[in-house]
């Protein structure tokens, strides 16, 4: 196998290969991820993140391939981060987002990844942003991170990201989802997809409604989202779409608001690695005999949860503070 | 035996053949095995195939073919592969099903191809295969 060290310079120089490798490290290998982040941090940076989320079906896999042309046209390199759900089941996933943007596998300067949730927000999280980064620093400027759902996991995988596009589709309620979910507090530009379909102008209102609650911090931030009616299948309103990604760049570079937008993501890197170490080392303080036997006194109602807790965590703070 | 969920599978349906029930059927039944699973569609080119897996960094590679033309496709597959340094049996398992005549799947098998599964094998034998095979591979060795 490889040394670490000749992988990382093969992946700076941008062997695919190598790129991939490291990806799959930093998703597997708590320890190698850190060693590998560590590396390649000071070459991160220079790349422009992207986030697509919306409900399963609404086409952003379709209007994304759509998208990679446009920005190839004008001589980005794109890198996809695609994910998809893992079974809460039986700990498979099936990825299919890359179908649909398959005619882009042989560009060399495209790279397409997959990646399955894996049933830890934490580390998906994590999972996530270093990819971003092996692919940033690879040399990959311009990069799309797609998420499915319209739930918490997906606000917390894009509100990272630099320019945040919300997908929906008319008549599926999913308005009303993404209100509901907080994702219009967090999306800079609405794609309003099939938009060849019934429903289309109620759909428009019902996210206009929701932005009007938000008026005054769009209006102080000095941005207002715009909903772009899109058919992908058929091209309509994607350039429109584009034009908005790059304008909202423009936005967000020349307002100061992208610097603020990189600080919170590095803030919540720290904390998500923090809270993933304690995590960890929760799990195994709490497989030892000692917090067995503590958790079979709590069982036995001998000892309440919370005092069960506070004596693990001085012997944690023990352990952490050696 | 290797951790399922760290096996990532490339299903693929290279040439012009259309009959993607069997490759669909296959990936479901991977995923529900626990493997993670990357289905690249129809229509795809050997190129389109090898940079996915590469992508991808696949461990197995399944190549679904019913149109006739494996002789065709499934070498150029495996040389390009070998191109890019990736060995069958210790980079990637390639496994294949379809309509693939026995003489041309002895074939195939001298090529690096680790076993051809022809129409009415049952999922748990492709799934029990791949458990199997994926063993052997350098990366699991480690």
């Amino acid at each position: 196998m490889e040394s670490l060290d000749s992988l990382i310079k093969s992946a700076l120089s941008g062997d695919k290969k190598a790129i991939a490798r490291l990806i799959t490290l930093v998703e597997n290998d708590e320890e190698k991820a850190r060693e590998v982040v560590r590396r390649i941090y000071p070459y991160t940076g220079r790349a422009y993140v992207v986030g697509i989320t919306g409900p399963p079906g609404s086409g952003k896999s379709t209007l994304l391939d759509k998208l990679i042309k446009l920005a190839r046209d004008e001589g980005h390199h794109v890198g996809v981060i695609a994910i998809d759900p893992t079974s809460p089941f039986t700990g498979g996933a099936l990825l299919g987002d890359r179908l649909r943007m398959q005619r882009h596998s042989t560009d060399p300067g495209v790279f397409i990844r997959s990646m399955a949730t894996r049933g830890s927000l934490g580390g998906l999280a994590k999972a996530t942003n270093d990819a971003v980064k092996v692919l940033d620093a690879a040399g990959y400027d311009l990069i799309f991170v797609e998420t499915v759902g319209v739930g918490q996991i997906e606000v917390d995988i894009v509100k990272t990201a630099d320019t945040v596009v919300l997908v929906t589709v008319p008549g599926l309620g999913d308005e009303v989802q993404a209100i509901k979910a907080g994702l219009t507090e967090v999306a800079d530009i609405f794609a309003i997809n099939k938009a060849d379909r019934e429903g289309v102008e109620m759909a428009y209102l019902e996210l206009k409604m929701a932005l009007e609650f938000e008026k005054e911090k769009w209006e102080k931030l000095g941005w207002e989202p715009p909903i772009v009616e899109t058919t992908a299948f058929t091209l309509k309103g994607v350039k429109p779409l584009w034009e908005a990604v790059k304008r909202h760049r423009e936005h967000m570079e020349k307002s100061g608001r992208l610097k603020e937008r990189r600080a919170f993501r590095a803030r919540e890197e720290v904390k998500t690695i923090i809270a993933s170490t304690i995590a960890s080392k929760v799990e195994e303080k709490l497989e030892k005999g000692e917090a067995k036997e503590l958790i079979e006194k709590v069982v036995e109602r001998k000892l309440d949860p919370y005092s069960a807790s506070q004596i693990v965590m001085e012997k944690l703070k023990e352990e952490l503070g050696g | 035996m290797v951790e399922r969920s760290k096996v990532r599978v490339v299903i693929a349906k290279p040439g012009l053949d259309g009959h993607d029930r069997g490759a669909k059927v296959v990936a479901r039944a991977l995923k529900e095995a626990g493997y993670e699973v990357i289905y690249t569609g129809i229509r795809q080119t050997p190129e389109q195939i090898v940079e996915t897996v590469i992508q991808e960094d696949a461990a197995v590679l399944g190549i679904s073919i019913l149109s006739g033309a494996h002789m065709v496709l499934i070498p150029k597959i495996i040389r390009l592969l070998e191109e890019r340094n990736i060995k069958p049996n210790e980079d990637i398992v390639i496994f294949t099903g379809g309509i693939i005549p026995p003489d041309d799947a002895e074939e195939l098998k001298k090529m690096g191809v680790a076993e051809v599964f022809g129409p009415g094998t049952s999922l748990k034998t492709i799934i029990e295969f791949v458990d199997r095979a994926v063993e052997n591979l350098k990366r699991f060795k480690a």
